[in-house]
């Protein structure tokens, strides 16, 4: 491992699915680090690869998938070279999955209790009954009312937030170091919503979780992640700090996202949609993939692809735009706005941020 | 001013139960009331399970009422007898739903999913006129006609939403109601779809309810706005002031929890939970208008309650 915090390091990732149409070109030499502790949001449309990464992670491609290139290193191990078997002992135990939808994730035909205590069984080597009281606590954490009398009932007994709630206890009955959440709240109303990233939260500070949170929902994103990193067509176009996504954004694609998006106080006139659809990656586009859909193209994005170009030490954007000989441009309003908020958050906290290093 | 406005829609105690007199009675709307202004946009909202969906599938005659009136250009709609009724009321009214996977038929092409409401009321002359028709409607949502030969599983979810649109277009409806029909689109696209809807109402003086759980879309896309819960409308009034000032703390609590693509914001959220038995001790209640325009569900000792947070958030003077 580069660096003794991250608990997981991706490099160079290419995934390719084989379909009847060709190769379709999934990931495209994607690399990122998870930290102890932290939570990573990968933000993205359908089809941008958020999904495919994180499942190749969990070992659970589909089976027209071939990982062409790269690693996936979890404690010094590469993951890709794994087998099914070994994959079976770090699934549900070091690398625990939250899917989007609680109804198909849970088995309708067991009892949630089982259900929860089948991980603990299954790797940690528990008697059924030291396993069911154990799922029973867990019930209590993650907030079923009256868990004794409910802990025998099966998951249509549950509305969709107390589902997965269950589901959440399942993925950290075993207090797995990396807990994958892929949409966990897509499915749920807003007040639900709330509730179950306030537990997700509650459950990271006590078990120090590192947490992987994928969604398109970037007011999610805003009050869970530690770090973001923007997917597009493939690969990572832009990742940093939340506060550097938010405030500071760089690459054209996450301006338009900020920018397509209305907040509360979005008065009239017309959104800022962005333009087009994403490109096909049965044959995906030379240069950046986001220029056609972008204003702000120029010649050399439709004919290299940028590299990433830094911005800080923690903040990274692949757009030819931060090329020194770019010319300057004016981003949209919207986000000219967010920048000068991000220059006045600067100020008052760099004197604290000296004092703390000596 | 609103009163000089026609109405539209009139819902009086709109009732639409499931399962009448049996021991799982199941009251989706319950005595819910509104209009709606010609031109505007009605946005209805509330948690899955309000009865939002219902209320709109219930004005479109999608069910039969249960109680109530249902009065649309003037005409009670809710007592619609016969095939002949019903298919002049439909011309009139369309809807767009949520899923554009599963609402559009995988096994017609493009134009005959667009011109069946053309054929069912005979709008067209000959087939070079349905042609044409169905041409100008996928232009009319940004589509090209070369798609017009396709199939609904060649197309990207924006693009089938456009083709649901279009489909709801053809029959020159006044009054259209859209079903969540952002929900399953990304969010660049989902612009795209407010967009062309908010364009289309102006060129064709549609009037639209909007029916969602996205909070922040239905606030910017909306005129007004009525707040669902438990089958019942707890708040109306216009989109600012029900998002500015919410008056009902259920409206309170759901506009709390919205999140906000604002870090700096979110860390410092503030959530408002709201108790659920509030509405449930046996009070009479009933829609009082607080601030003009302004309603809120109350019982009789709770109307200066709610007057004080009016005064207080400045909607009315003493």
């Amino acid at each position: 491992m580069e660096n003794p915090e991250n608990v997981i390091e991706v490099r160079n990732l290419e995934i390719n699915f084989h379909t009847y149409a060709g190769e379709v070109k999934a990931i495209r030499d994607v690399s990122f680090d998870l930290r102890k502790g932290e939570t990573l949001a990968i933000v993205g449309e359908s089809g941008s690869g958020k999904s495919v990464t994180t499942r190749s992670l969990m070992g659970l491609l589909a089976p027209n998938a071939e990982i062409k290139k790269g690693s996936i290193m979890f404690h010094g191990d590469d993951i890709i070279k794994k087998s099914e078997k070994e994959m079976q002992h770090i699934r549900g135990k070091d690398i625990a999955m939250i899917f989007q939808d609680p109804m198909t994730s849970l088995d309708p035909t067991m009892r949630i209790g089982m259900q929860i205590a089948e991980p603990l069984m299954k790797h940690k080597g528990l008697k059924k009954k030291e396993a069911i009281a154990q799922a029973l606590e867990m019930l209590k954490l993650v907030g079923i009312t009256n868990p004794e009398g409910r802990i025998n009932d099966y998951p249509y007994q549950f509305s969709g937030g107390m589902r997965q709630r269950i589901v959440i206890a399942i993925a950290l009955v075993c207090y797995p170091e990396v807990l994958i959440a892929d949409e966990p709240t897509t499915a749920l109303d807003v007040t639900i919503q709330a509730q179950i990233l306030d537990l997700m939260k509650d459950l990271q500070n006590r078990i120090d979780t590192s947490i992987i949170f994928i969604t398109h929902d970037l007011g999610v994103v805003a009050g869970m992640a530690d770090r973001v990193a923007v997917m597009y067509a493939g690969k990572i176009v832009e990742y940093g700090t939340v506060d550097e996504i938010f405030f500071n954004p760089q690459h054209p694609y996450t301006w338009g996202l900020l920018n397509s998006m209305p907040t509360l106080d979005t008065e009239g006139g017309s959104l800022s949609a962005i333009p087009g659809t994403p490109p096909d990656l049965l044959d995906p586009p030379v240069g950046d993939a986001f220029a056609a859909r972008s204003d702000y193209a120029m010649k050399i994005d439709t004919q290299q692809e940028p590299p990433f170009f830094k911005v800080s030490d923690t903040h990274y954007a692949a757009t030819w735009l931060l090329h020194p000989d770019a010319p300057k441009v004016t981003p949209p309003a919207e986000i000219v706005r967010r920048q000068q908020k991000f220059a006045a958050m600067q100020k008052p906290e760099a004197p604290i941020k000296s004092d703390t290093k000596e | 001013m609103p009163d000089e406005r026609k109405k539209i829609l009139e819902v009086h105690h709109l009732k639409q139960y499931f399962n009448v007199g049996k021991k799982d009675e199941v009251r989706a709307v319950d005595d819910v009331s509104f209009d709606i202004y010609e031109g505007e946009t009605f946005g209805l909202v509330g948690e899955s399970g309000s009865g939002k969906t219902t209320c709109g599938r219930a004005i479109i005659r999608l069910y039969d009422p249960t109680d109530g009136e249902i009065i649309f250009n003037g005409k009670d709609i809710s007592k619609l007898k016969g095939k002949k009724e019903m298919h002049e009321f439909r011309r009139e009214m369309q809807m767009i739903f949520q899923d554009p996977y599963a609402s559009l038929n995988p096994r017609m092409k493009v134009k005959d999913i667009v011109a069946e409401g053309i054929d069912i009321h005979g709008l067209a002359k000959d087939d070079a006129d349905r042609t044409k028709q169905v041409e100008d409607l996928l232009e009319t949502v940004g589509l090209n006609k070369d798609h017009s030969s396709r199939y609904p599983h060649e197309f990207s979810g924006g693009q089938r939403q456009r083709i649901g649109i279009a489909r709801a277009l053809a029959v020159e409806p006044k009054f259209i109601i859209a079903d969540e029909p952002i929900s399953a689109l990304d969010v660049s696209i989902q612009a795209q779809v407010v967009n062309l809807m908010k364009e289309l109402q102006v060129k064709q003086n549609l009037t639209y309810l909007f029916i969602a759980h996205d909070l922040s879309m239905v606030k910017y896309i909306s005129d007004r706005i009525g707040v669902m819960h438990y089958g019942k409308i707890l708040e109306i009034g216009p989109a600012d002031e029900v998002y500015g000032h919410p008056l009902h703390d259920y409206t309170k609590s759901l506009i709390s929890a919205v999140p906000v693509p604002d870090p700096e914001f979110e860390r410092n959220r503030k959530q408002v939970a709201y108790d659920e038995t509030a509405e449930m001790d046996g009070k009479k209640r009933r829609m009082v208008e607080i601030a003009p325009g302004h309603f809120v569900r109350a019982a009789e000792d709770e109307v200066a309650m709610y007057t004080q947070r009016a005064v207080d958030a400045g909607l009315i003077t003493e």
